[in-house]
């Protein structure tokens, strides 16, 4: 009989709702609960707290995350999969070590995976930036992280080692769940449909709640049960690759055609040409079929060889952005606030605010789309004035903020509710490093008294 | 009629690119997709939003076509001045679009 695995996916982002990753573990028949709380510039922010702190830089929740799903999963053996590593997977590890010692697990074999920071590989190729003309030396002292989108091998050699929780930094999102099934399965590394098919997998899966009918309901056209208890999906892998995308039995939302082809198409670019660390994965050919309820049979992944380069994630500083906002409701709202947004223009050149960029706009009108797309809608109620601005410094950044709340007592009538914000800015770019200048390597942190 | 009684839609962003997916509910409903949702009327339809070239995907096995919008999205998601920095709300003005029902084919 065809061997399967079982995987549920626990979070889709680093803010993500905790409780129905310990449903997954209690009620989803799992035997690999795999975590993505890692987003594109996350890294880059958390290189930066480990810079202040070396025990810092890893996911804040991370010590939320374990303690809730620690007893459950080491009491049926279901094996944690995560990149909540950040810039700090080693101190994760420890931080999970403790966590685990504190409720009596000392027993799980927790592995950290490093080598995706590779800011000096970067720094010594001097590689050219793809979004903008520029290399990475240009970047000077902006420059603050570089990490590289790491494949499934270091994770999957963790786990055959016998991790309990392989904790990673910088890990493309489907590899974390290719991981568990190269283990499981010992797919060689160059069967490419395989990898293929194991990576759409990873892909519908990594957003955890987007393919049970979170980011997706529309009433009437698009309606999903219960969205409030919303369930985490669990993918039935094959060995074969075979693939049954379904939910806790119970929980809310819905796993249908519909949210796993908006998933599937999720993020995604040229479909057949979906570039992994691991794989070129293609996804042209899929197919989507509803075999039961909350059921979805997803097959056709296919595969070929992978780059020769490994994407990096390029994190630096881009300036500050000051922001104001201030609302007008009632008849001529809309007229209040485009004036009000006339003044804060007509001041900011006034008393000389440095700022590059500006934007003005109306929430409730133009903000979203632009005043083109917006121009048939009708006049809402209310509107919110917002002015946003790049600047090189936080002083100016504060002044247009500042600039939005005096409209109080200087602009329009009845302007209600002002806020304002200053913050710095950390981007992120990429670029193509070869890939075997990333060097990963799995370390085992021990638990008490090993 | 509106594209939204017809197709279903999801935003997805990569630094400064935007991908937003129109999927028909029906699959007899693709021939309109790909005859009326052109890369050129989508481009046309995010004037003042979409800056860069507008390339569209076609997968027929799941009656879906694939949009990817290039300097869409305010300098990228990670620096963009924008209240919706990801254009997650993108899918939903695509939607808004007129098709002609052709006939035979409702």
């Amino acid at each position: 009989m065809m061997r399967t695995i079982r995987i549920g996916s626990g979070a889709g982002y680093s803010g993500d709702r905790i409780e129905p990753a310990v449903e997954l573990a209690e009620k989803g028949g799992i035997q690999y609960l795999v975590f993505e709380c890692l987003g594109e510039r996350t890294v880059a922010l958390a290189q930066q707290a480990r810079m202040k702190d070396k025990e810092s830089g890893y996911d804040p929740l991370l010590e939320a995350r374990m303690r809730a799903v620690l007893p459950v999963c080491a009491s049926k053996a279901i094996k944690i999969v995560t990149n909540m590593g950040a810039a700090n997977p080693l101190a994760a590890a420890r931080k999970t070590a403790e966590v685990a010692n504190s409720l009596g697990l000392s027993s799980l074999k927790i592995a950290a995976i490093v080598g995706d920071d590779v800011l000096d590989a970067c720094k010594e190729r001097d590689l050219p930036i793809m979004e903008f003309d520029g290399t990475i030396r240009q970047l000077g002292n902006r420059l603050l992280s570089a990490n590289a989108y790491l494949g499934a091998g270091p994770m999957a050699k963790a786990l055959s080692a016998g991790a309990d929780i392989v904790i990673t930094g910088r890990a493309s999102d489907p590899a974390l769940f290719l991981a568990p099934m190269v283990h499981a399965f010992g797919w060689p590394m160059d069967d490419w449909n395989l990898l293929g098919q194991g990576t759409l997998a990873g892909h519908l899966l990594e957003c955890a709640g987007q393919i049970t009918g979170g980011y997706f309901a529309d009433p009437p056209y698009k309606d999903i049960p219960d969205l409030a208890r919303l369930g985490f999906p669990i993918g039935e892998v094959g060995e074969d690759g075979s693939l049954v995308v379904t939910k806790v039995e119970g929980s809310g939302g819905a796993v249908t055609a519909q949210t796993c082809k908006e998933q599937l198409l999720y993020e995604v670019h040229d479909p057949t040409q979906y570039l992994q660390p691991d794989v070129t994965a293609d996804f042209s050919h899929v197919k989507v079929e509803e075999i039961g309820k909350d059921r979805v049979r997803i097959s056709g992944g296919r595969g070929s060889p992978r780059t020769g380069t490994l994407k990096v994630s390029v994190g630096y500083v881009d300036g500050f952005i000051g922001e104001g906002q201030i609302s007008y409701a009632g008849p001529g709202a809309v007229a209040r606030g485009r004036l009000a947004l006339e003044i804060v223009r007509e001041r900011l050149k006034l008393t000389g605010v440095a700022a590059g960029e500006l934007r003005f706009e109306l929430i409730g009108v133009d903000s979203l789309h632009g005043a083109a797309v917006a121009a048939h809608a009708n006049e809402p109620y209310e509107v919110r004035v917002r002015v946003a601005g790049r600047t090189e410094s936080l002083r100016e950044a504060v002044r247009i903020g500042n600039e939005v709340e005096t409209l109080y007592t200087n602009g329009p009538a009845a302007g209600g509710g002002a806020f304002k914000s200053a913050r710095d800015v950390v981007a992120v770019a990429s670029v193509l490093l070869p890939r075997e200048l990333a060097r990963p390597q799995v370390h085992f942190v021990g638990g008490e008294g090993r | 009629m509106k594209l939204r009684q017809i197709a279903h839609s999801r935003t997805g962003d990569k630094g400064n690119t935007s991908n937003i997916s129109v999927i028909a509910y029906d699959e007899k409903h693709y021939p309109l997709l790909l005859q009326q949702v052109t890369s050129a009327r989508v481009k046309a339809h995010f004037a003042g939003v979409v800056e860069g070239e507008v390339v569209r995907y076609e997968l027929p096995n799941i009656s879906a076509l694939n949009f990817v919008m290039k300097q869409a999205l305010g300098g990228g998601v990670t620096r963009s001045l924008a209240l919706d920095a990801h254009g997650k709300s993108l899918s939903a003005a695509l939607l808004d679009l007129e098709i002609e029902a052709v006939p035979g084919n409702k």
